[in-house]
């Protein structure tokens, strides 16, 4: 639930100009500008030792930046000590107050601000039954499990109704399944409360999951940043085409008559990229299909099997293309597509990509 | 205090370890056992084992205006002590956790100077500096050069206090709406505590058993208890100090307890 309008009671816009931030003559950030909207939930996302940690906890206030400046709405942050940013923050191990109870806690921000024991009492209550964990104000912290403690630091982070969250990789300690299942549970939340999260992640399906945009953050610069579909279809930089999906990126050949693939004219619906510039193919298993014989209306991308690997819901399958190029596809394994026969290894195996899931990057692979 | 635990869990099953552990532990706890019993002599002189046996010693202690006046100097120059060195040293141990490993090594190493240099050596040095001063043979000067010596053992302790706790904690309350000294005072310091609690025992009984530098810088009407017990020996050698060196021992010892004590009924909540 995107709030487009530049202020309400629930939410804050949060302005990044042109923030800079190194250490020794290593750049965390470099120049980074960012506009997230008001209720907008909107995610990090990078690999570890980008600065994506850096940009938050300069947004929280627990890092100075050498240049640049923040806004919370029309106020200028910059220089503000944390305590008086009101934002709720999430931290990837919990940070809970081990020596309180539950109660205690999610109290915690309540009686820094002097509130009364009453109406602290409703609004820890509430807190608790937003993230179903009702009754469980009693409670020590040692005797929750993972996914509890996960819901104590949000209900701690929400309980005084800050305007704007902040999520350091808050459910990387969680297993795969209480994982996807707080992911969802996390955007209902977002949905509820109507404030702007700015969530931390490396993880791209996370990302993909929950985000209304993701930035994407690599040596220090913001790279792209649009909405998950936008940044998954049109990687505008080889770094987000590598980084998002299962990609291999194939060089492609850039002559006088447009994009050559392997010899061949690239088919493309999206028009050709002008000017003789150096591009990638960003191939994702996904996209691939085979076929039993050469099928002359896609993309050839036909190679010998070099390996299979049964994962489940799906086979994944190694295939040379000859000239030290290796690309993987990603069959469904259910036996009602059983015409489709994965070929044995040492086999050749016909792929085609289709015109209109062509994706293009600049760029030249090292 | 987690490593205690462990160890009370740990099932041994090596024999000659467990001899050997009591073995230490009886060797360092032998003088205790043969002063105390040697404080309750009836002879006029140190024996071992006593052949009579009486309160005599502790009499002449307590009633003694001069050993009284001594006590309450040590008494006072460790509960100073206590209370300057407790908070100087929690706070530099609090301020070398935001430090870069590099200079917190190096730090530590400074820290623990004090301990490793001959304290002669410092004695020597602080007598020559008070002189300069007029600190020498005053409860001030005392306390300071007490308050030195005593400082590592808590830098010491409350780093290692400091080493198992997540200073995530502290941004979160910061993040929460704390000040950083509200955030260390009601969420970092609880947490510490018992580590603190060992560094104030640990200065408290430092500066209680000073003997060397007291020797220099303590006299006249603000002696310690130690250089009056050292001079004692020098003149005459009878079982007051004994009777006197089993009332500090209790001393320290109740300390000790209180301490852990007082941690007990707070550790459970730890995870």
């Amino acid at each position: 639930m995107s709030n487009t309008d530049n202020e309400n009671h629930k939410s804050l816009p949060i302005g990044i100009k042109s923030l800079s931030k190194s250490y020794g003559d290593v750049y965390a950030l470099e120049n980074v500008s960012l506009d997230i909207k008001a209720g907008e939930f909107i995610t990090l996302l990078g690999p570890s030792g980008s600065g994506k940690t850096t940009l938050l906890m300069t947004i929280a206030g627990f890092c100075s930046p050498d240049q640049g400046s923040i806004y919370f709405g029309q106020q200028e942050m910059t220089m503000t000590p944390p305590h008086m940013r009101g934002l709720g923050m999430v931290f990837q191990n919990y940070a809970l107050f081990p020596f309180m109870s539950v109660a205690e806690n999610v109290g915690y921000p309540l009686r820094v601000r002097g509130m009364t024991d009453s109406d602290q009492k409703t609004k820890i209550e509430a807190a608790l039954e937003m993230v179903q964990l009702g009754g469980y104000g009693e409670r020590r912290i040692h005797q929750l499990s993972g996914g509890q403690k996960q819901r104590v630091a949000l209900a701690r982070a929400m309980v005084f109704e800050p305007k704007i969250i902040l999520m350091d990789e808050p459910l990387s300690a969680l297993d795969k399944k209480l994982r996807e299942h707080m992911q969802i549970e996390l955007k209902a939340l977002h949905q509820k409360l109507e404030a702007t999260i700015v969530y931390v992640t490396h993880d791209q399906r996370e990302a993909l999951t929950m985000s209304d945009r993701i930035a994407v953050i690599n040596n220090g610069r913001l790279v792209q940043v649009d909405a998950p579909k936008a940044l998954y279809d049109n990687p505008n930089d080889l770094f987000v085409a590598d980084f998002i999906g299962e990609s291999v990126l194939l060089q492609l050949e850039n002559s006088i008559k447009g994009l050559t693939l392997r010899g061949k004219p690239l088919k493309m619906t999206n028009p050709q990229p002008k000017g003789g510039e150096p591009h990638c193919l960003v191939i994702r298993p996904e996209l691939l299909v085979m076929s039993n014989s050469k099928d002359d209306s896609l993309n050839d991308l036909s190679g010998i099997v070099n390996a299979s690997v049964y994962q489940g819901e799906s086979v994944l399958v190694m295939v040379d293309l000859g000239e030290n190029t290796m690309i993987s596809v990603r069959l469904p394994a259910n036996k009602s597509q059983s015409s489709n026969i994965i070929p044995d290894v040492g086999k050749p195996i016909y792929l085609g990509l289709h015109a209109e899931d062509v994706i293009t990057v600049k760029g030249r692979v090292e | 205090m987690a490593a205690v635990e462990m160890v009370g869990k740990r099932k041994y099953n090596n024999l000659w370890l467990d001899f050997a552990g009591v073995c230490i532990l009886f060797f360092l706890a032998l003088p205790t056992f043969i002063v105390i019993p040697m404080s309750f002599s009836g002879a006029s002189y140190l024996e071992f084992p006593p052949e009579s046996w009486s309160f005599r010693w502790y009499e002449s202690y307590f009633g003694s205006s001069e050993w009284m006046r001594s006590t309450r100097t040590s008494l006072l120059v460790a509960f100073l002590t206590t209370i300057i060195a407790t908070p100087l040293g929690s706070l530099a141990a609090y301020g070398l956790t935001f430090t870069s490993a590099r200079v917190r090594n190096v730090s530590q190493l400074i820290v623990v100077v004090p301990i490793l240099v001959p304290v002669i050596l410092i004695a020597i040095g602080v007598f020559h500096l008070y002189a300069k001063l007029g600190l020498n043979y005053t409860i001030t000067g005392i306390v300071i050069a007490h308050t030195s010596l005593a400082v590592p053992f808590v830098i010491i302790t409350v780093l290692a206090g400091l080493k198992n706790y997540d200073f995530n904690q502290e941004l979160a309350a910061r993040s929460l709406g704390a000040s950083r000294p509200r955030a260390l005072l009601t969420i970092t310091l609880p947490q510490v505590k018992f580590s603190i609690q060992t560094g104030a025992l640990l200065a408290f009984i430092t500066s209680l058993d000073e003997v060397v530098v007291s020797m220099f810088v303590s006299g006249g009407e603000n002696a310690t208890i130690t250089r009056r017990m050292f001079n004692s020996l020098r003149d005459q050698v009878d079982p007051t100090i004994a009777a006197i060196s089993s009332c500090l021992i209790i001393i320290s010892v109740s300390a000790l307890v209180t301490v852990l004590i007082f941690n007990r009924n707070q550790s459970k909540d730890q995870i």
